[in-house]
């Protein structure tokens, strides 16, 4: 089965952003007089095969864990879904 | 004695986007008359050196984050082989980001605080140069040396209780400071942690630093304290009757 994990990576709170800060800053020169906060991240949309939905699940951990986010500044969150429209195309080429 | 009129050798590791080993095999065999050696990324022999250098560059491209990657390339099993075995390592910008990813050294380097990539001579505060004498042993606590930093990401964070448990343990050995040592926030080029530039690991082997010692080597190109790093090394080696061992 195909699917499709979309991972957040965050910055952890306690760390300093200084991209988050420019990008607030210059909301707030667009006329956002009211942003208070702006944190960055990285949204990464990975698609993979997988046996079924606890597969993925742990194969996702595993990625999020050994490489898409630092244990020391960053966080990881993640929604997974099947990858219904590539299934249905191998099905049916 | 014969042993120490053997040349030190060692091992410069390249990875796809690394662009400072030039620098450190001129210093090595030009100004040193070291033996080098250039390890690619996916080998996995280090040759037995006698200290293994992980230069500056931006390792795969800095992609994700810098030195994300580039810790799992072939090589850095071996590097961490050779720093349990209490061989010394030294990484250099980039090469510090990537000893940091390998869990080799506490923390992370990310942005710096004002965007910017920073070029310029920075002045450095040493500090407990005996948790790292492989590296260090030629300099004195409260020695001010000159060196060139060139990163866009070199801000040290870690949290509160590493950086307590670092200053507490001397692991700290450079910080930011202004030409009279003193650390201060203008001194700061990056936002890094108490002005953190170099910290070794518990057993000093192991240090990582964010500014240039092979580019201040020459008083031609504007410094040479870069080569007290390396003259620490050497001194070193000719103390360790292991290191001579495996040279012979």
């Amino acid at each position: 089965m195909r699917w499709q994990a979309e991972v957040q990576v965050a910055l952890r709170s306690g760390i300093n952003d200084p991209e988050g800060q420019t990008i607030g800053s210059a909301l707030r020169s667009l006329g956002h007089a009211s942003v208070s906060e702006v944190r960055s991240g990285k949204l990464l949309r990975i698609t993979f095969d997988a046996d079924d939905h606890t597969s993925a699940e742990a194969a996702v951990d595993d990625m999020c864990r050994r490489l898409l986010a630092s244990p020391v500044m960053e966080t990881a969150t993640w929604q997974l879904r099947a990858d219904e429209q590539q299934d249905a195309e191998e099905a049916n080429p | 004695m014969t042993l120490t009129a053997r040349r030190p050798r060692i091992a410069v590791a390249v990875f796809p986007g690394t662009w400072s080993e030039r620098d450190f095999v001129n210093v090595a065999t030009s100004v040193l008359g070291w033996d080098v050696s250039l390890v690619w990324h996916a080998d996995s022999d280090l040759g037995a050196p006698d200290a293994v250098v992980l230069p500056g560059g931006f390792a795969h491209g800095d992609h994700l984050r810098t030195g994300a990657i580039a810790r799992f390339s072939p090589i850095m099993r071996s590097v961490e082989e050779f720093a349990a075995a209490g061989g010394p390592v030294i990484g250099s910008c980039n090469g510090f980001q990537i000893l940091t990813e390998a869990g080799l050294l506490p923390g992370a380097l990310t942005r710096n605080d004002h965007l910017e990539f920073r070029c310029d001579w920075q002045s450095l505060r040493v500090e407990h140069p005996d948790r790292g004498t492989a590296w260090l042993g030629d300099l004195a606590d409260g020695d001010v040396i000159r060196l060139p930093i060139s990163h866009g990401e070199g801000r040290y964070v870690a949290d509160s209780a590493t950086l307590d448990a670092l200053e507490r343990d001397g692991r700290v050995v450079l910080r930011y400071a202004d030409a009279d040592g003193r650390v201060t926030p203008a001194a700061n080029p990056n936002g890094s942690e108490r002005g953190i530039a170099g910290i070794v690991n518990e057993r000093g082997n192991v240090l990582g630093l964010m500014p240039h010692p092979e580019r201040a080597a020459e008083a031609e190109v504007g410094g040479t304290d870069g080569v007290r790093l390396f003259r620490s090394l050497e001194r070193w080696l000719q103390d360790q009757p292991a290191a001579a061992e495996r040279r012979l």
